[in-house]
């Protein structure tokens, strides 16, 4: 039998992978948006072992709202993205310096 | 090796292949594509944890629509990669220090120590009239009816949002105006021009 600890390792290192992914390209959003898709499948594959091991389903009920709350924002964010696009031409972080931050 | 452990193997070396790949590629749309072989890979893991409703839901919301939805986008604009990767070796360093230490950190606690067999012991399998479908269903509609429906009106805002953010009316198209074509007389249209008929040569 595989132990629950096997799915939690195999959680944190997709995490980590995805923290590192927003570290190496942080001037393209686009792929900064993936990461955090990444980040919350880890997420979700740590409920979803709980669930299984621990035998509750609310576990479950949890994932089913988080991918909710991705999709729509990945829907927002893509929307922004686009926007961005069209006023400035580019997408890249460093290009949007409007704010003066 | 049970063939448990071998599908769990396998999956879990391609899901973190495909998680690298999505984050070192240099090509956005190669990105994208190994991103939906992560949400497929990860798809099988939950089959594999019995929970056959979500994995079927991560591949027809995911694969099917977000990351649909992801590649449109890439493909729509015009994206200039050489300028996108500029400090990609500038952060290697300092975020592969990161990554392993928030990995090796999180596999201390997350480690056999306290997760493993002897402390939780793996669950006795459904019996085969067993519907996880059914069951998440009686759950959600039961217990979770408000948070349920709470998520359905954060989806409602979500569409009003993204369409509101990306809909624009441009000046240069030409757009019908029911009201005007409705309320237009003959007279603004026809005009009759009286004139004598040219004569014969």
């Amino acid at each position: 039998m595989i132990p629950l600890s096997h799915y939690l390792i195999l959680g944190a290192i997709l995490f980590a992978l995805s923290v590192v992914g927003i570290f190496l390209n942080r001037k393209n959003v686009v792929i900064l948006l993936m990461a955090i898709e990444l980040m919350l499948l880890a997420v979700n594959m740590n409920f979803i072992a709980f669930s299984h091991y621990l035998n509750d389903i609310a576990g479950q009920i949890f994932v089913f709202f988080i991918l909710t709350v991705a999709a729509a924002e990945a829907a927002i964010g893509l929307a922004i993205i686009v926007v961005i696009f069209r006023n400035r031409g580019t997408i890249n972080v460093e290009d949007l310096d409007a704010l003066k931050g | 090796m049970t063939f448990e452990q071998i599908v769990f193997y396998f999956f879990a070396t391609v899901l973190l292949f495909a998680a690298g790949m999505v984050i070192t590629i240099r090509n956005p749309v190669k990105a994208a594509l190994s991103l939906v072989l992560a949400f497929f890979t990860a798809a099988g893991l939950w089959i594999l944890l019995e929970a056959e409703f979500l994995a079927i839901t991560l591949v027809l919301v995911y694969v099917g629509a977000v990351m649909v939805l992801f590649l449109f986008v890439i493909m729509m604009l015009d994206i200039n990669l050489l300028r996108l990767r500029e400090g990609f070796g500038e952060y290697l360093p300092i975020g592969g220090i990161v990554a392993v230490l928030l990995a090796i950190e999180m596999a201390i606690i997350l480690g056999p120590r306290h997760f493993g067999l002897q402390r939780i012991a793996a669950p006795a399998g459904h019996p085969a009239s067993y519907s996880n479908t059914k069951e998440l269903g009686r759950v959600l509609y039961i217990d979770y009816v408000y948070p349920f429906e709470i998520a359905g009106f954060i989806l409602l805002v979500a569409i009003i949002a993204a369409i509101a953010l990306a809909l624009r009316r441009r000046k240069d198209t030409k757009y019908q105006d029911p009201r005007r074509q409705v309320r237009v007389q003959r007279s603004d249209r026809v005009r009759l021009v009286k004139m004598p008929a040219e004569k014969k040569l």
